[in-house]
């Protein structure tokens, strides 16, 4: 079958791909643009590893197929850092010990990168209900709040 | 997953010929957050899929001048937004926040979680009491279905080959008719209903003269219950005409029993919330 070719802007750069209509854009992240930062966790929407933005809003890239990026603005975990270093929130959970095995960090990250753009000051009630929709297997969440907390105040009171 | 082929036309007419002519099984995407999941478990089997979020309106809910029209290709993020929707159909906006996580939200739209006919979907409960009429597009022309109608059975919808959901259409009711949704799962996020129950009364006078209930997750479709209904008109919305119409949901649930919930314990929360929605309906019928 013929594949489409689609333009899309991944992380402020435009880029060409192609891909079969059934990829997802998940598939064609990792295995079209070598962007293998977002994660693969359960391919059905449940477990959120692989949360970007599209067009400003969060989305499992699992539940929408690459072809539909056509035209859209897409951020992934690898759009993060700045040319500085990392962002806020990538400090924070390094520095509160948010990850272990690592496979749902872009995932919270990306989350909790488009929660801190919406309400820059959330409370952990707001935080918890925001990243339902990640899961971790390894940390039991607390360490993630309070790296999103730490990160929510370091961004708004800098150094 | 299957083997796809894609479209995404730009008009309507162009999407009604693309349904009404295909030879191999064809489904229309909107949100895709059901319909990704289940094209995955297809392995040697041929989808043409119809991309309908480019047609003009689509991701729109306009007001008309007799109506609310909510087009199918909205998300849920953007509708639970509009505070000109949730002035009028409370309700509606609380079922679609219920749909999924942040993530979920993005991409789901109420119009595809009624499509996708599930026994549990939210939004179709409080679809059916805001009085929701589906409008369809059709080789031919248009045709109407009130929602109640519409869900035929387990993941089964009303639409015939070649027919596409359009949107969905409300009468803009009385600031004295307000709706309510509630449902209940057993964790607080990302779980699904072991009951719902959609409600809209109209309140005059302290009597309620008009009133819609319908259940959702306790039978094979969503129901609309019209004896809770007759139950609460002409009443003040007291404990007893609550009680009844509680049980009037009750004696229609014919639920199945499975991990999150026996049938037993579904017939009973399914009554508790219907009188927790009527007095949500009802205060906020007060408060305008």
């Amino acid at each position: 079958m013929a594949r489409l070719h689609v333009e899309s802007k991944i992380n402020g750069e435009t880029q060409e791909f192609l891909c079969d209509a059934s990829q997802s854009l998940l598939d064609v992240l990792r295995d079209e643009l070598g962007l293998t930062g977002t994660k693969e966790g359960c391919g059905t929407g449940d477990c959120g590893a692989c949360s970007v933005l599209v067009d400003g809003r969060l989305v499992c890239s699992c539940l929408m197929l690459g072809v539909e990026a056509s035209g859209k603005n897409v951020e992934t975990i690898e759009g993060i850092a700045g040319d500085e270093g990392l962002h806020p929130l990538q400090n924070a959970f390094l520095e509160n010990a948010a990850l272990q095995c690592g496979i749902c960090t872009p995932g919270f990250i990306v989350a909790s990168k488009a929660l801190l753009e919406k309400n820059p000051n959330p409370d952990e009630s707001t935080i918890r209900y925001w990243l339902a929709g990640n899961l971790c297997r390894c940390t039991g969440y607390d360490k993630i709040i309070r790296a999103v907390q730490d990160a929510a105040e370091k961004m708004s009171h800098p150094a | 997953m299957v083997a796809l082929t894609y479209h995404a036309p730009e008009s309507l007419e162009e999407a009604v010929q693309l349904l009404s002519t295909a030879r191999q099984p064809v489904k229309v995407l909107s949100g895709g957050t059901d319909l990704i999941i289940q094209m995955q478990g297809l392995i040697q089997d041929e989808r043409l899929v119809v991309d309908v979020k480019k047609i003009p309106g689509m991701r729109a809910a306009d007001w008309t001048e007799d109506h609310l029209i909510l087009g199918p290709s909205m998300s849920c993020a953007q509708f639970t937004k509009r505070q000109d929707i949730q002035a009028v159909f409370p309700g509606l906006v609380e079922a679609a926040y219920l749909i999924g996580s942040t993530q979920v939200q993005g991409r789901a739209t109420i119009c595809g979680n009624l499509c996708n006919a599930s026994p549990a979907g939210d939004s179709i409960p409080a679809l059916i009491a805001a009085g929701g009429i589906c409008d369809i597009a059709t080789a031919s022309g248009r045709r109407e279905l009130p929602v109640e109608d519409f869900v035929i059975g387990v993941g089964k919808n009303a639409l015939q080959a070649g027919e596409f959901l359009l949107g969905v259409k409300f009468s803009p009711p009385q600031a004295t008719t307000k709706d309510a949704y509630l449902r209940f799962t057993p964790r607080t996020e990302m779980d699904i209903a072991v009951a719902g129950v959609g409600v809209r009364v109209s309140v005059e006078n302290g009597v309620c003269t008009d009133a819609r209930v319908a259940i959702g997750a306790v039978a094979p479709t969503a129901l609309l219950v019209t004896k809770a209904a007759d139950a609460l008109i002409g009443s003040a919305l007291d404990e007893a005409a609550l009680t009844a119409a509680g049980q009037a949901c009750k004696d229609s649930a014919s639920p199945i029993s499975d991990k999150r919930g026996t049938a037993e314990y579904r017939q009973k929360v399914v009554a508790v919330l219907c009188k927790r929605a009527i007095a949500i309906a009802h205060q906020r019928a007060l408060e305008n």
